[in-house]
């Protein structure tokens, strides 16, 4: 067995889902007969069919509208945002629509919004976003991120199905970067549960999506300065696994979060607040955190280099809080 | 210019979008036709038909007049007086396994499809038995049993819904079609937009009913489209659209006819605009002092209700005597269900808490 | 009629957005543009046509096909291959990418990627000129994809009530990325479209420059008089993928050969040659200038530095000098 690639772990997630359950289908722009812009969805068409791999009109509202009234009859629709930027487009039936419905009136909507995130391939302010946060910031959302193509293929799966609306965020930087072996079974990731990447003992690093790779970097540089540095992958964003973040704080006391998004109103300041309230007695300095600038996603590789958070900027946190 | 091609035209062509006729523009049913619909659908579902109409009004006349002004209704209060005959003439039409995605002026669509008065009065009073057991209110109701889907407050969200909907059957080969209603005001959206595109491009098995009642809370449809009527939007999708006589169930009924028949032969989507008129403010808090008497009391006398009985009385479906009953009979009913819904209970508080998510208990 | 200054102008224009794209395609094969590189060839004649019918006061906002009418506003061959070079010395300083920029001197509004977002930004920019009783007119353009979306609806609806000056060209060049019209609306005639708004629609050839330019004029001369907005569907045809990466294996070959017959340039300069408006030596002469014009802008931009680094942390918000 070669090695699959992260991409190739979504698609083959979806594929499987597909043959498993007729339920499940694809709608979105390009998906069809151009196997999605990232060829995520390759070959889906001529292995399912035009009436489950469906090629839309430019109208993620009405993408997303569709595939809340396709979950209703019982389907289990995957809606793609071609860049995850373009979910803006649909907030309406989102967060209005589909995270409401349960609640207000006992229809679940069981479906996946997916799309290509993250910056780091000069994309520009309309092709790198991290829009996470305001879909965090909606009861009855799902928001997972993963890093791994472990974690890629168990999540989709996860998503596809899980009983209530999944924002499913892949990093575009991670698509055809990281690669492992899978195992040939079927199996899942459990949407909620975080995973602890690197166990450490003197500090700990809470992060998720590509920057888990920037933590493990940074990892590796601070054990030769004698600094052990945990790295938890956080998986999910929504809900959050605080049982996996408070036990790390309680052995670890120094803790840090590491995000891509921008900095005010990213889920660190949530995350802080959760130590704060749950473990402040085992924190032995403060929570601090590493992220992106607050401003758009510039285009230019200078720009997009300062903008985003680097290595360099990990090991200065790390090393102050170790002072501490 | 010199140098077009002879195969494209320049200048400023409308060339027709099918052969069919694109809009039957048409004030009502005749007299010989309407003889003949009274004859081919039958005595029942026609007094049925007026039993819905009365039943609605008798339950917003309720739920306006006497409840809201009593304090009983927690938040607002959105009727369909004078719209009665759209929701009745169309929903009528729905087989079991149909689904009907209504708006919040087409209260005889969830009737029709089974919720209950007692239970919507619940609703309206915020109480545990609503039909979303108090978290959310007024018209915001569903019941996927009865195959109701419920709007939210975005007007025309519904409308790429329905289109899902549709997609679902349409996958999987089953003869349902969805009936998705909304009014004047929600066409200007987007989302009215992209859902009927999206519809026709797939040729979903959808009827588009737009309630258009000339208002949109203050703003007159002439403020919201520089068209005369919402049907002229049809040929811009590839799609049927027809003008119906709002303020006539049995031209509603008609027109939905053909459309459904139209649907479930897989040629996709139509777009029915039933021209009526507000009675009413957009909510029970607005006078709607806007609009002149003048106009209302012109309306008044096209109510489609009386309108409706005087071609039962003279097609001979009913009697003075039997109308009157069923009046009692649904004074009686809505009184039942005032005195159930004001038993019920507020929720528990707690009850806020649970489900946002999928709980195994469900 | 347009005068045989113009005639030469418009051929001017098209030549340099034809060969200004190419010089772009080339830089991009050489791996030195950052990012995709988006073309409008064999669109030419649409950009342009329209762009050229504006008057100094009127307000532009362009798609990413539309490098001509860029150009003719006043936005020069370096500005472009700065911005596809991710230079500072681009009209963004390198923040945002390709011909996503604006000056709002010049009367350009810069796009954003979600498409149709132009159409409600220039229905306010035209709401404003009616407001403020000036007689410019307000000219965007969307694709036969970009028709499906909530902003085109909402957009030229609102224009259409508060009949305001704006002139919205559908681009229809057959193609959204990988979906043929066929799958974008089921009734292809866009100026259909026209009706279900309530405002003028014209048809015209979108390969044909001075069809364009003349539909145009009618449009804007129909918009500057108070009678609202008005919609030209352009019919052409996206002869490239939808950006330099995709070959456009989806498309069927012999719709690209039977429009590269009509070529928008070739075409142009058939008729100024047979209607002897341009001799061949005046012919050589703009190109001379245009390839001159191309190189240097190119050496230029080459030369411009990237950004530095901290410049990404300003300009997020207003900034007292």
């Amino acid at each position: 067995m070669s090695p699959t690639t992260y991409l190739e772990a979504i698609r083959q997630g979806i594929w499987e889902e597909m043959e498993r359950d007729e339920r499940v289908f694809i709608l979105g722009e390009d998906v069809g007969i151009y196997g999605g812009a990232f060829k995520v969805t390759e070959g889906m068409l001529e292995r399912f069919g035009a009436h489950r791999v469906i090629d839309t009109p430019i109208s993620e509202s009405a993408i997303v509208g569709a595939a809340i009234g396709a979950a209703y009859m019982g389907l289990r629709p995957i809606a793609e945002m071609q860049f995850i930027d373009f979910i803006s487009c649909a907030f309406d039936q989102i967060t209005n629509f589909a995270a409401k419905s349960r609640y207000r009136w006992g229809a679940g909507v069981p479906m996946v919004i997916r799309g290509p995130s993250g910056g780091g391939v000069h994309g520009g302010p309309f092709h790198s976003q991290n829009p996470e946060m305001y879909f965090v910031h909606t009861p009855g959302l799902k928001v997972v991120a993963p890093s791994t193509a472990y974690d890629a293929k168990g999540l989709i799966k996860a998503a596809i199905r899980d009983e209530d609306p999944v924002i499913y965020l892949e990093h575009k930087f991670l698509y055809r970067r990281v690669k492992e072996e899978l195992p040939q079974d079927d199996y899942t990731v459990p949407i909620g549960k975080a995973v602890i990447r690197r166990p450490g003992r003197d500090l700990v690093v809470l992060t998720y999506g590509a920057m888990v790779y920037i933590a493990m970097e940074a990892a590796s540089e601070l054990v030769k300065e004698g600094i052990d540095l945990e790295v938890i992958d956080l998986r999910s964003l929504l809900p959050l696994d605080k049982e996996t973040i408070l036990e790390s704080v309680r052995r670890n006391n120094k803790v840090f979060v590491l995000h891509e998004d921008t900095r005010t109103g990213g889920i660190a300041g949530e995350i802080a607040a959760v130590i704060c309230e749950e473990a402040f007695e085992y924190l032995d300095g403060p929570v601090l955190r590493v992220t992106a600038l607050d401003t758009p996603v510039p285009y230019s590789p200078p720009l997009e280099e300062f903008f985003l958070p680097k290595v360099p900027d990990v090991l200065k946190t790390a090393r102050m809080l170790a002072s501490y | 210019m010199r140098q077009h091609d002879k195969d494209l035209h320049p200048s400023a062509k409308v060339p027709s979008v099918r052969e069919e006729k694109l809009t039957e523009g048409r004030e009502s049913v005749g007299v010989a036709l309407q003889s003949a619909l009274v004859h081919s659908i039958g005595a029942e579902p026609l007094r049925r038909m007026l039993y819905y109409m009365m039943l609605t009004r008798e339950l917003e006349n309720r739920i306006e007049r006497k409840l809201y002004r009593q304090g009983k209704i927690v938040g607002g209060v959105y009727v369909g007086r004078g719209q009665e005959a759209i929701s009745v003439g169309s929903c009528t039409l729905t087989r079991p396994q149909d689904v009907v995605c209504p708006s919040h002026r087409d209260m005889a669509a969830f009737l029709i499809r089974g919720m209950t008065p007692p239970r919507i009065l619940a609703q309206y009073m915020g109480r545990r038995d609503g039909y979303t057991r108090g978290r959310d209110g007024n018209m915001h109701m569903g019941d996927l049993k009865l195959h109701v889907i419920s709007f939210v407050s975005m007007l025309a969200d519904n409308v790429p819904v329905a289109a899902g909907v549709g997609l679902a059957f349409k996958m999987r080969k089953e003869d349902r079609v969805v009936l998705c209603y909304f009014g004047d005001g929600a066409t200007s959206r987007g989302d009215w937009h992209e859902g009927l595109n999206f519809a026709s491009v797939e040729k979903l098995p959808v009827v588009y009913i737009c309630n258009n009642n000339q208002f949109a809370y203050s703003t007159p449809v002439q403020l919201q489209m520089a068209v005369e009527n919402v049907a002229d939007r049809a040929p811009a999708y590839g799609m049927l659209g027809e003008i119906v006589d709002g303020n006539d169930v049995l031209a509603v009924y008609d027109a939905t006819r053909r459309a459904i028949e139209r649907a479930r032969a897989g040629l996709g989507p139509t777009l029915l605009e039933c021209k009526t008129f507000r009675m009413t403010g957009h909510s029970a808090h607005d006078d709607a002092s806007y609009v002149s008497r003048e106009v209302f009391e012109e309306w008044e006398r096209k109510d489609p209700i009386s309108r409706y009985q005087r071609v039962l009385l003279q097609e001979e479906i009913i009697s003075q005597e039997k109308i009157d009953a069923m009046q009692r009979q649904v004074i009686e009913e809505i009184d039942q269900a005032v005195d159930w819904a004001e038993s019920s209970p507020y929720p528990e508080p707690e009850d806020c808490l649970r489900g946002v998510y999928y709980e195994d208990d469900e | 009629m347009p005068t045989k200054t113009q005639l030469h102008e418009l051929y001017y224009w098209m030549q340099l957005t034809r060969i200004l794209e190419e010089k772009l395609v080339a830089l991009y094969r050489t791996g030195k543009v950052v990012g995709g590189v988006y073309t409008g060839r064999g669109q030419e004649a649409i950009a342009i046509g329209t762009a050229y019918a504006l008057e100094k006061d009127d307000l532009l906002a362009p798609m990413i096909r539309n490098l001509g009418s860029l150009l003719v506003r006043g936005f020069c061959p370096e500005d472009a291959l700065a911005q596809y070079l991710a230079r500072a010395t681009s009209p963004t300083r390198g923040r945002d990418c390709n011909l996503h920029m604006g000056d709002l001197g010049k009367g350009v509004i810069a796009p954003i990627s979600m498409l149709g977002a132009l159409i409600p930004v220039m229905a306010g920019a035209a709401l404003a000129v009616k407001i403020q009783k000036k007689r410019s007119v307000a000219l965007t353009y969307i694709g036969d994809g970009g028709t499906s979306t909530t902003d085109f609806h909402e957009g030229l609806n609102f224009a259409a009530v508060r009949k305001v000056p704006l002139v919205l060209v559908i681009e229809n060049n057959g193609w959204a990325y990988s979906t043929p019209v066929a799958r974008q609306t089921a009734n292809p005639e866009f100026v259909i479209r026209a009706q279900a708004y309530g405002v003028a629609g014209f048809q015209v050839d979108g390969n044909d420059v001075l069809a364009v330019y003349e539909a145009a004029c009618k449009a804007m001369d129909h918009a500057r008089q108070g009678n609202g907005p008005v919609l030209i569907e352009a019919k052409t045809m996206r002869m490239r993928g939808h950006a330099e990466h995709d070959d456009a294996w989806y498309v069927p070959r012999d719709e690209i050969e039977h429009w590269k017959t009509r070529d928008p340039v070739d075409r142009f300069e058939r008729y100024l040659r047979e209607t002897g408006s341009m001799s061949e030596e005046e012919r050589n002469t703009i190109l001379r200038r245009i390839n001159g014009e191309v190189d240097r802008a190119a050496e230029l931009a080459e030369q411009g530095p990237l950004p530095s680094g901290e410049d990404a942390a300003g300009g997020v918000y207003h900034e007292t000098t």
